[in-house]
């Protein structure tokens, strides 16, 4: 039998019985829809959630004091760490490959203008900080050059800090009081926007041996470091550890690099979509069942015409291969129609709540309608089989 | 070309064994007019299938065309039907989803012949069985008459050597009946072997050999009598 008469054959008893092979056909659909919908949220999500934190860029690296390790015996044995200070920053900035290196002091004050006051957080951090963290200066300079061990009290405000304490007026060269001490407004910057609820606008920066001083401690929260793009993030995470073993005498900072958090957060997010899309699955299962009982039904009905087909010379693989291709024709025409409502969804779903991330993956689409059409062919298999195994002289006698 | 020997053919029923054919030997040469008549439960529709290798005798030897077939395999003598073999029967069983063309073209489909040759084969043996005009009718739009025509254009359209007909004018009425029996008669002219099985003893006594079954056994071999 060639090909295109099967198809012609197939196509043929699947138009005949319009109605219920359109039902039929549903049932795949919404199943391919489901995952469709689905996965395009959890990929439009996962999406979102990496945006926000890569919007540093990727090559950064997070030194923090402590080791997260756990020990055999009490921390007590081997003493409490070292903390991070402001020259173990400077003698990272020596280290080959680091183009950035950005100390990090944070705590809450209150911020004075004339008219106005709000407690917000402040960050102290050093020249380097806008590099790193890919920010923009709107307004007026940043401190590129202070001498980080004794900085001048000059500040930069987050954007929404700005118009909270100065409306439309120009801040630049203003008095302000944090915690209690005068700073000088030398800058604004460009809104940055929330990343995780953390709201980068709404916060003040200042040189971070003078935040040390306001919030009375020595030690830093974290060094941030900005390595060079075509560096090898293993060898620069060896070296710093290797500095600041040499500086502590032990090894006693954890290291994260932002691609180690985003791996991890990437397949975290990876799996949530496949778990979603396992869930569309489950009615596509049902789908199939909706499949199975129309051929098992077709098979009853049409037994005569297996006859028919086994006298005029079928061999029982032909009887079975039309059969089985009825099957496999609902479900691949339900799996497009599932394809067209899914797709179609979900733009309906970015029209109406533009908030939503949506992302249409292809590779989830043709994920879809392969599932769709092993199903059908899992569905249709054993009553295409039973139709081939049927004596031809009991088939012929049915009517 | 079709030599039956000692067939034995035992149907089990329930508990009960039902001896449909027993013991039946025949012999049909190339070109023969055969009718195959009996009460019902004589067996007559069982040799029918045999022959027609639907059917798998219990015991016995069958020789078709000289080739022993009862050692073959269910895709070789499906192969045999496709090629040598054409059906007709009482209820016509065309597919009603089909039109007369495509139903003429099934033996052609399932054989795997191009569509092309398909569409001269076909179209010449639509006017030799006079449903030219009909061509794109499906079954429903057809007359009992014009039916079991198209039916006889698709068991004839392998050209094969043995035409099986069971009860082929039971569901005609005489005119339409007579219709359909001379276009047999006239394919049985052209040497075609035609084997009718029927309860009809008016059609019976039109085939040259007339042979009477009873209880699965053969009462009555009529040989060959003259025209």
């Amino acid at each position: 039998m060639l090909i295109k008469d099967l198809i012609k054959l197939t196509s043929c008893a699947v138009i005949a019985q319009r109605m219920r092979s359109f039902l039929t056909s549903l049932g795949i659909a919404i199943g391919v829809a489901a995952v469709v919908l689905l996965t395009s949220i959890g990929d439009g999500m996962q999406r979102f959630v990496m945006a926000e934190f890569t919007q540093f860029g990727t090559n950064l690296i997070a030194i923090n004091p402590g080791k997260t390790t756990t020990h055999g015996a009490s921390i007590g044995i081997y003493g409490t760490e070292r903390p991070l200070t402001i020259d173990d920053a400077a003698a990272l900035e020596k280290l080959r490959d680091v183009e950035a290196v950005v100390p990090l002091v944070q705590g809450n004050a209150e911020v004075e203008s004339t008219h106005r006051q709000r407690r917000t957080t402040v960050y102290g951090i050093s020249g380097d900080m806008p590099h790193a963290y890919r920010v923009e200066v709107a307004l007026g300079r940043y401190f590129i050059n202070e001498d980080p061990s004794t900085p001048r009290a000059v500040a930069v405000l987050g954007s929404k800090l700005r118009s909270e304490l100065f409306g439309s007026r120009n801040p630049l060269e203003q008095r302000i009081r944090i915690g209690g001490e005068r700073y000088r407004i030398i800058g604004v910057f460009a809104p940055k926007g929330q990343i995780l609820g953390v709201d980068l606008d709404d916060a003040v920066y200042i040189p971070a041996a003078r935040a040390q001083e306001m919030f009375n401690r020595d030690s830093l929260v974290e060094i941030d470091l900005l390595y060079r793009e075509t560096a090898d993030v293993d060898e620069v995470v060896a070296s710093i550890a290797r500095l600041l073993s040499a500086r502590h005498g032990r090894d006693d900072v954890t290291i994260t690099t932002q691609q180690q958090m985003l791996d991890v957060l990437g397949s975290v997010l990876a799996i949530l979509t496949f778990a979603v899309a396992a869930l569309g699955s489950i009615s596509l299962l049902v789908g199939s069942v909706g499949i199975f009982t129309i051929m098992t039904i077709a098979v009853n009905e049409r037994t005569s015409e297996i006859g028919l087909l086994r006298a005029l010379g079928g061999k029982r693989q032909q009887v079975m291969a039309i059969f089985l291709g009825e099957a496999i024709i609902l479900a691949t025409l339900g799996g497009l129609l599932g394809l067209v409502i899914g797709v179609g969804g979900a733009q309906l779903l970015t029209l109406l709540f533009p908030a939503l991330p949506v992302h249409i993956s292809w590779n989830y689409l043709i994920a879809a309608e392969t599932l769709a059409i092993v199903i059908g062919v899992i569905a249709g298999v054993w009553p295409a089989r039973r139709a081939a195994k049927l004596n031809p002289v009991d088939a012929l006698r049915s009517e | 070309m079709i030599q039956l020997q000692q067939i034995h053919r035992i149907f089990k029923v329930g508990d009960q064994q039902v001896h449909a054919l027993n013991d039946l030997s025949l012999t049909i040469n190339g070109g023969e007019y055969l009718s195959i008549m009996g009460p019902s439960g004589s067996g007559k529709s069982t040799l029918l299938n045999l022959i027609g290798l639907l059917d798998q005798p219990t015991s016995g030897e069958y020789t078709f065309n000289n080739q022993k077939v009862t050692t073959l395999s269910d895709d070789q003598k499906a192969v045999l039907r496709r090629d040598q073999i054409g059906f007709i029967f009482q209820f016509f069983h065309l597919v009603p989803r089909l039109t007369a063309i495509e139903n003429i073209e099934l033996p052609m489909v399932l054989a795997g012949i191009p569509s092309t040759e398909r569409r001269t084969r076909v179209s010449r043996i639509l006017d030799a069985v006079g449903l030219a005009e009909r061509a794109h009718h499906k079954p429903e739009q057809l007359s009992g008459g014009q039916q079991q025509r198209v039916a006889i254009a698709r068991a004839t359209i392998m050209q094969p050597s043995v035409l099986l007909a069971d009860e082929p004018t039971g569901n005609l009425d005489s005119a339409s009946g007579n219709d359909v029996v001379e276009i047999l008669e006239a394919l049985n002219q052209q040497g075609i072997t035609l084997i009718i099985v029927t309860h009809d003893a008016a059609l019976g006594a039109r085939a040259m050999r007339e042979i009477k079954m009873i209880d699965g056994r053969i009462i009555d071999d009529g040989h060959q009598k003259p025209r």
